[in-house]
């Protein structure tokens, strides 16, 4: 199971701060997808960065069960 | 004591300097951080953070490893305040020291900075009429009922 995390206007726009995907893997822009989908909200990661297991990956990084995937839009802390 | 803090209480700017005070040191150099009321024309009642704490902490002490490597011998803490903020309350408190003032200072610009770019702490305005994340480019209108319209939305 992969385990995504959402925050600010994102977690708001899909009404939860976590979901879980019963995936063993998936790419990071698979997830992306598959949400978009999920959530009929074509442009959610418009200018969104992604961490995995707390760390900033890539589109093309590959995330697998026990992992932790973060989307983090724009930041404004400070 | 975590040099690098997300933390839901009031920040204490004397603990975070102590957290850099050593005898090597001649310079400690502050930033504070306060909520404005004021943003373009526009009265704000309070804010509201938000962070992604593990990895905020993390980002907190890249940034001060970013530090250490540039001006040698400083030593940085920060602590961002998380949670509902009025007006005038203090945010974020950054603290560096170093031998000589002039580091000091361009330090603790640097770290600054680095915040608004790396670490993931989002704020929320909020008016007498509606609110808005600040820096979301997915909702660059504030929304008129205080929330996003969608459905599920708990509060």
């Amino acid at each position: 199971m992969i385990k995504v995390l959402l925050f600010a206007g994102m977690q708001e726009r899909a009404g939860k701060s976590e979901i879980q995907l019963n995936e063993p893997h998936l790419l990071v822009s698979e997830i992306k997808r598959k949400l978009e989908t999920q959530y009929d909200f074509p442009q959610m990661f418009t200018g969104c960065l992604s961490a995995v297991n707390e760390e900033f990956a890539d589109d093309d990084t590959e995330v697998r069960s026990g992992d932790v995937v973060a989307f983090i839009p724009p930041v404004s802390g400070g | 004591m975590k040099p690098f803090e997300i933390t839901e209480n009031t920040i204490s700017v004397q603990e975070v300097v102590d957290k850099v005070i050593h005898p090597d040191a001649g310079a400690v150099n502050t930033f504070i951080g306060t909520v404005r009321e004021m943003t373009k024309g526009k009265r704000t009642t309070y804010l509201k953070y938000e962070a992604y704490i593990p990895m905020a902490e993390k980002q907190l002490s890249k940034i001060g490893e970013e530090i250490a490597a540039e001006w040698p011998d400083s030593k940085c803490a920060i602590t961002h305040r998380i949670g509902e903020l009025g007006i005038s309350e203090i945010a974020v408190v950054i603290a560096v020291s170093t031998p000589h003032r002039a580091h000091s200072f361009e330090a603790c610009r640097y770290a600054i900075e680095r915040i608004k770019e790396i670490v993931p702490i989002w704020k929320k305005e909020h008016w007498e009429d509606g609110s808005m994340w600040v820096g979301d480019q997915l909702e660059t209108t504030s929304y008129s009922k205080g929330h996003p319209e969608s459905e599920g939305e708990s509060k």
